[in-house]
């Protein structure tokens, strides 16, 4: 479809409808590996957990704490090497390797709070840090409870019983 | 003059007489690290806030370019400038120390030629005898305004681009030594439904196309007129886009060097800058270190700038609206020429 018109340099202004050209772009992006991007996360998140489990049994035999009683220091634990990361500097790098690996663990939501803690430190304690600390894990919070809810209804209403 | 549509022809012929560049650690990486003024090692440049970092980098860029072009500052009538920050903070506080009438412009990545463009215009109509151009970009303060935390781990596609940091400014006089602003076309606003923040090359090539095809029609000229023609910031997607649209109108792109400044501002098979570099920096420090560098020493005669700009507002793609974008072309040539 040449638009060209006789004489130099005369040519027409681009044209073409918006549903055409999504198709012509979408043509030209490079693709993203779902299977890939599902390995890495199998393998990152994987690994997170099995540093976990391996924090958790060190409380266990080290402290002599219960399973129930070392998950907390557990999960305290992982929040802090997370929080470390990220004030390294190397969380972010980290997640764009490994996705949804690195963003679904405790390690992630951490990640998202410390990040937006240390962004906003400049404008404050409170404006700042205090009322943006949230602006990324809030909706998981939200999202989270409304989820606890629904199941919690469902668990009332058809007495599913988990263990 | 008005030629055509759309473009300016200066027939006063003004000169950039001098240009300042200052760019930060991951531009200094790069392949065109020897072309800028100065190279900051540390992203923050030992300052409080990202939003004080870059405006010191502008600051900087400025006082370069009036040091480059043998001025005093007062001797500078106007600065027109602009930047991605919300009400262009780190133009309003350089203006403020540089202490000239200033014109705040916003024309996102695109703001480095629609400054120079107008900057020509102002001295080729004898409203100014020296106008100076600047823009800056910060890669933090974009993520932080546009994306999320600076360190929230969050997986970039292939077709996200990298914010450019750094700064560039230019002085155009209405006469001196230097490469000479012959024309610039302003740039219509070209929406095709892209609405993906993380693919703003897709979203800004149609742009690039329009302006390009409108300023030759507007002209009378040929690629083959031009020994390069560079966009501003479509990096590798949205470049691969604008050949293939070229392809298809029948323009002879391939009678010139068509480039894009964000794919020569980093290497991008060795930087992890996903698709390349954006910002409006990008096309400035670019334009102003490499380019006219070149320009100076004969490699170039006559280019052509085209800065694009996806004018977009986390406000506006959060609420699902498409990319807005513009590009405006401006035409260099070696002052001798």
């Amino acid at each position: 479809m040449a638009t060209r018109t006789a004489g130099k340099g005369k040519f027409k202004p681009m044209s073409m409808s918006s549903k055409e050209y999504k198709t012509f772009a979408k043509q030209r992006e490079p693709s993203r590996s779902v299977l890939q991007n599902c390995v890495r996360a199998f393998v990152s998140g994987g690994l997170i957990c099995v540093l976990g489990q391996a924090i958790q049994n060190g409380y266990m035999s080290w402290m002599k704490l219960s399973a129930t009683q070392a998950a907390n220091p557990t999960v305290a634990t992982l929040i802090f090497i997370s929080v470390l990361l990220t004030c390294f500097g190397v969380y972010d790098k980290l997640a764009q390797w490994a996705g949804a690996g690195s963003a679904v663990p405790v390690t992630g939501f951490a990640n998202s709070m410390c990040s937006a803690a240390l962004e906003h430190r400049a404008e404050g304690l409170v404006l700042g840090v205090g009322g943006n600390m949230f602006k990324l894990a809030g909706s998981v919070i939200v999202y989270g409870t409304v989820a606890a809810f629904v199941i919690g209804l469902i668990h009332v209403i058809f007495g599913i019983r988990g263990h | 003059m008005l030629r055509g549509k759309q473009t300016w022809w200066f027939e006063n012929r003004p000169v950039i007489i001098g240009t300042g560049t200052v760019v930060g650690p991951d531009e200094g990486a790069g392949p065109l690290t020897a072309d800028f003024d100065l190279v900051h090692a540390e992203l923050d440049l030992n300052q409080k806030s990202w939003e004080k970092a870059e405006r010191l980098l502008l600051e900087q860029a400025s006082d370069f370019a009036i040091k480059n072009s043998g001025l005093r500052k007062d001797q500078v009538q106007f600065y027109i400038g602009g930047d991605l920050l919300n009400q262009l903070i780190s133009n309003s506080f350089t203006a403020r120390d540089l202490g000239l009438p200033y014109i705040g412009v916003f024309g996102a990545c695109s703001t480095s030629m629609l400054s120079l463009a107008l900057a020509a215009h102002l001295v080729n109509s004898g409203t100014a005898e020296f106008a100076m151009a600047g823009t800056c970009s910060h890669n933090c303060t974009a993520e932080k305004q546009f994306r999320y935390p600076t360190e929230y781990g969050s997986q970039k596609p292939p077709t996200a681009q990298y914010t450019v940091t750094g700064a560039g400014a230019a002085v155009v006089a209405a006469s001196g030594n230097g490469p000479v602003v012959t024309c610039a076309t302003i740039g219509k606003i070209v929406d095709l439904g892209i609405s993906d923040p993380f693919n703003m090359g897709a979203a800004m090539a149609p742009a690039a196309v329009d302006t390009i095809q409108t300023h030759l029609s507007d002209t009378g000229r040929m690629p083959a007129d031009y020994d390069m023609i560079v966009t501003g910031d479509l990096a590798t997607v949205g470049h691969r886009i604008a050949v293939d649209l070229f392809a298809r109108d029948g323009v002879p792109m391939q009678d010139t060097v068509f480039s894009d400044c964000g794919l020569m501002i980093y290497d991008v098979e060795r930087q992890k800058v996903q698709a390349g570099g954006s910002g409006c920096a990008c096309s400035a420090v670019v334009t102003y270190g490499h380019l006219m560098k070149r320009l100076r020493r004969g490699e170039l005669k006559r280019i052509l700038v085209v800065a694009t700009g996806a004018l977009l507002s986390p406000l506006s793609y959060q609420q699902g609206e498409t990319i807005p974008c513009i590009a405006h072309a401006v035409a260099i040539e070696r002052g001798d020429a």
